[in-house]
């Protein structure tokens, strides 16, 4: 067992963590880059701080107790401090270590959390179930069934029950067809990742998404057998059903078969780049054809004859894209060659929405306060697209548009492109 | 606990931090070498907080200790002796912009960088820029009298102070100076810039701004060796040259940066690299430019380019400035030294310098601002390994000595805090630092602002026990 020369005493909780904890020289440039630190100032509640309560903890001169817990649950593991770290610090990986930690020490109570633990665990992975319930929730909100139940519901579930968003139409909750051809000469072959909430929330990005590859020149296949991706799993400290979830799809796709895995959820990418660290040794070869949607487009080339889609566009990098993958210019450089349309810059682009995966039902009043400052600089360019490629992130903004009285509409980049594309005849 | 209810009166809830956990996280600020734990944590949010979180303390006669981002280099926002930190990052607001007088007024916890970017619009800036200054605030500018890379033409924080609010130990609020410049009797804002937190709170600051360059180009020298470069460096200045900026990399840290995201492309096989940074109009640029490619020569520069563009400049300087955080890459600990020698001896010091590192058998690299003659000697280490300290402590007094006896002194940027205090002495004498004693008790004559900085702790006990020495019967107005 490894031992803290510090004091002489065995590494306890968090071990596997420290090595990394100690790439931290504490030179403060993730502080003003971290979303809770800006918001609080307190420097537990910024990335430095956090680090140093994890070595800490693993050092033994303190406990795994109530201040990590908290701050665990607290950061939203948007990563931005990993984009301002000079010294490379895996602050994404700490976090999920710290996470498991504290679910391993049964340390979170409350009924967000079981909410939590166990539609991660037993629904969102599970497509049938996930489905099921989607249909439940249509049908209570067509009925308004979920409105009349509501009082009846504790404080904490009425205020997760608020955030909900509306489901979409059945006719927009489809699986993709297995295979579709390219549009004239093809460039290439790729595979496409559907997700376990896209194809439930955001059919119609799924679907827009296959229509412009191939209008790219993209013979594209959707591999069946694949499915939730283990990012929220893996976030909330579960590594066991992570590490299984990844497996699934590791075992989905034949990396050999095509250029590219084609994935529209910046989260889900974030997470399939890097399941070779879940899965040490087997998913080298997929993690490697993991590219964004964005990417692909960029580098192939848009078709030359774009119809036109009038207005403003501000893009919002998803955390997961532009700390976690590094992509952000390729969407910029999409939103760009539409005719018609004009990218503008907003304050912020690169800062977290709050959305955080489901950290917008676990920490409301944070992510509420987040969010308030995205609108801010969104209202001050006053946008008529806001343009974000993941469901999350689609979800918030939204909420915010809603709650803040922009007039934009929120949509994912590749729905733009799809529409230039679906204008092409009226040039 | 009676201190603690009444700050938690003063701040509510979630304005405070007791919890051993937490208060362990603010037991070192960007200097992880001394380490002190607070009793409190407090974070106001307006001036009438912070003077009620004085006197209260006062009252419990429990010290306090003013914080920005705890980005410092020396120790100075440690709570060294306990007592409470008051943690500024609250008091954040942009409160007026001057463009016309070209001034603004700012609380202490504005980060450096955001000032200049709310007023880009305005062609203005804010010229001090410390290479934190993407998360150091102003405040904690002006308690370090902070530098910079451009300093070498703009000068250090104090340069660009009009005038401050600043709540005393006693928790009464003064006004020094004011927006419209200029001293009227004592410099007290002179006085106060600098002092590193020991005399008061500053609960707002009236900064000057300076318009934007017409023209600015950035050039890379790329040298076979840090002494190489220094000579280029005496060479430009000999000449009568002012540029913006004259910054060295040695190659230990273009590595250690070109392996971070904050890498921008410099060569990993220079020695050293020189960025010089010239600014004006676009003929003076284009004049400066000339001459120094010729003085980077003539001096053995294997190379010399121009940034292209702005995107290419950006980078330049953000690779300069990601150098400390990047040394993470080495060691699990950096202490970032920071002397000033005079410019002429850079080539011999440096050589020196290297030569104490590698006697130690120290992982030493440089980073600094030779235009100003400021070394950063930084030297990478492992806090865990207590006999590696030792010699890690040993190689830096040998470092400032070196530096004092040719005719140098012990900071250029970073302060005193508690990290060179008992090297005071190798520059001042006893009266000298009995002066600067009385100065200090003039404003803080109990010692709870800030306690256990600038002042050496060895041999000198007048800040533990004033009345031996007889401060008390120093006037306080």
């Amino acid at each position: 067992m490894t031992t803290s020369p510090e004091n002489g005493t065995p590494l306890g909780v968090l071990a596997a963590a420290y090595e990394s904890t100690l790439d931290c020289v504490h030179c403060g440039l993730c502080l003003t880059a971290c979303p809770t630190y800006r918001e609080t100032g307190r420097e537990t509640s910024s990335p430095r701080g956090r680090i140093y309560l994890m070595r800490g903890v693993a050092e033994g001169r303190i406990p795994l107790g109530e201040t990590i817990v908290e701050e665990a649950a607290l950061c939203l593991g948007c990563r931005a401090c990993e984009t301002a770290c000079p010294a490379g610090v895996p602050y994404g990986a700490l976090l999920e270590e710290t996470r498991a930690a504290v679910a391993d020490a049964d340390l979170r109570t409350g009924i967000a959390a079981r909410i939590e633990r166990s539609a991660l665990a037993d629904l969102v992975p599970h497509p049938r179930r996930l489905h099921w319930a989607v249909n439940l929730l249509a049908g209570a909100q067509r009925l308004g069934l979920d409105r009349l139940v509501r009082p009846l519901m504790p404080q904490r579930l009425r205020e997760m029950h608020a955030l909900l968003p509306q489901i979409p139409p059945s006719s927009e909750r489809g699986r993709l067809p297995a295979f579709t051809p390219a549009e004239g000469p093809t460039r290439g072959r790729v595979a496409v990742f559907e997700g376990c909430i896209m194809p439930e929330m955001f059919g119609r990005v799924n679907a827009a998404t296959v229509r412009v590859l191939a209008a790219s020149g993209f013979d594209v296949v959707v591999p069946q057998g694949q499915g939730c991706c283990g990012a929220l799993q893996a976030h909330s400290g579960d590594a066991t059903t992570a590490r299984a979830l990844a497996s699934r799809n590791v075992a989905a796709f034949d990396p050999a078969d095509v250029d590219a895995i084609v994935v529209n959820s910046a989260g889900c990418g974030a997470a399939m780049r890097e399941a070779d660290h879940v899965l040490p040794g087997e998913a080298d070869d997929f993690a490697r054809k993991v590219r964004d949607v964005s990417e692909v487009l960029a580098e192939a080339g848009l078709p030359r004859d774009l119809g036109r889609v009038e207005g403003t566009v501000c893009y919002d990098d998803p955390c997961h894209l532009i700390h976690a993958q590094g992509v952000s210019l390729p969407p910029r450089a999409l939103l760009e060659a539409i005719p018609g349309l004009t990218l503008v810059a907003h304050d912020d682009p690169g800062g977290c929405c709050g959305a955080a995966g489901i950290y917008n039902l676990t920490q409301p009043e944070m992510s509420a306060r987040i969010l308030a400052r995205k609108m801010d600089a969104l209202s001050a360019v006053a946008p008529d697209f806001i343009a974000s490629g993941n469901p999350g992130c689609l979800m918030q903004l939204s909420t915010g548009v809603a709650v803040h009285g922009l007039q934009a509409e929120v949509v994912h980049p590749v729905e733009l492109i799809d529409r230039a594309i679906a204008a092409r005849s009226a040039n | 606990m009676r201190l603690v209810s009444a700050l938690r009166a003063i701040v509510g809830d979630d304005g405070i931090l007791v919890r051993d956990e937490e208060l362990f996280v603010y037991e070192a600020d960007g200097l992880t070498l001394h380490r002190g734990r607070p009793v409190a944590v407090v974070l106001p949010r307006d001036k009438t907080e912070v003077q009620r979180i004085v006197r209260s303390c006062r009252e419990h006669e429990v010290p306090f200790v003013p914080r920005g981002a705890g980005t410092g280099l020396s120790g100075g926002a440690t709570a060294i002796e306990g007592g409470v930190i008051i943690e500024l990052q609250r008091m954040n607001r942009i409160v007026r912009v001057d463009e016309n007088d070209r001034f603004a007024i700012v609380q202490p916890g504005v980060v450096n960088a955001d000032l200049s970017k709310a007023v880009a619009h305005l062609d203005l800036f804010y010229a001090p820029d410390p290479s934190s200054q993407q998360a150091c605030t102003i405040g904690g500018n002006v308690a370090e009298n902070s530098g910079g890379p451009h300093t070498l033409k703009y000068g250090t924080t104090t340069n660009h102070i009009l005038g401050l609010e600043l709540v005393t130990p006693d928790g009464e609020c003064l006004q020094l100076g004011s927006e419209a410049g200029g001293t009227n009797g004592y410099d007290l804002v002179g006085t106060v810039v600098g002092s590193e937190g020991t005399l008061g709170i500053v609960t707002e600051v009236t900064v000057r701004l300076t318009p934007v360059p017409e023209t600015v180009a950035t050039m890379l020298g790329i040298f076979d060796g840090v002494v190489e470069a220094c000579r280029a460096v005496g060479a430009v200045i000999g000449a009568g040259l002012v540029p913006a900026a004259m910054e060295i990399v040695d190659q230990r840290t273009i590595n250690a940066v070109e392996d971070s995201r904050y890498a921008a492309g410099l060569p990993r096989d220079a020695g050293a690299i020189l960025i010089v940074e010239a600014d004006g109009s676009s003929a003076s640029v284009a004049r400066q430019v000339e001459r120094i490619r010729e003085f980077a020569e003539a001096s053995g520069a294997r190379d010399f380019q121009v940034a292209r563009d702005e995107a290419e400049r950006v980078r330049f300087w953000r690779a300069r400035k990601g150098a400390f955080g990047a040394m993470g890459r080495l060691a699990p600990d950096l202490y970032v030294h920071d002397a000033v020698v005079p410019r002429k001896k850079l080539p011999e010091i440096l050589a020196a310098v290297c030569e104490i590192g590698d006697r130690h058998g120290l992982k030493l690299s440089n980073v600094f601002h030779a235009g100003d003659g400021n070394l950063h000697p930084n030297i990478s280490f492992d806090r865990r390994d207590a006999e590696e300290m030792e010699r890690v402590i040993a190689a830096g007094e040998e470092i400032l000595r070196i530096c004092v006896e040719a005719g140098g002194v012990i900071t250029g940027e970073h302060g005193v805090g508690t990290e060179k205090r008992d090297y005071m002495r190798l520059l001042f004498s006893e009266a000298d630092l009995d002066a600067m004693m009385k100065l200090r008790l003039a404003f803080d004559p109990e010692r709870v602002c800030n306690p256990g900085k600038i002042f050496p702790t060895t041999r000198f006990c007048a800040e533990s026990n004033p009345k031996a020495r007889g401060y008390d019967e120093v006037p306080i107005s």
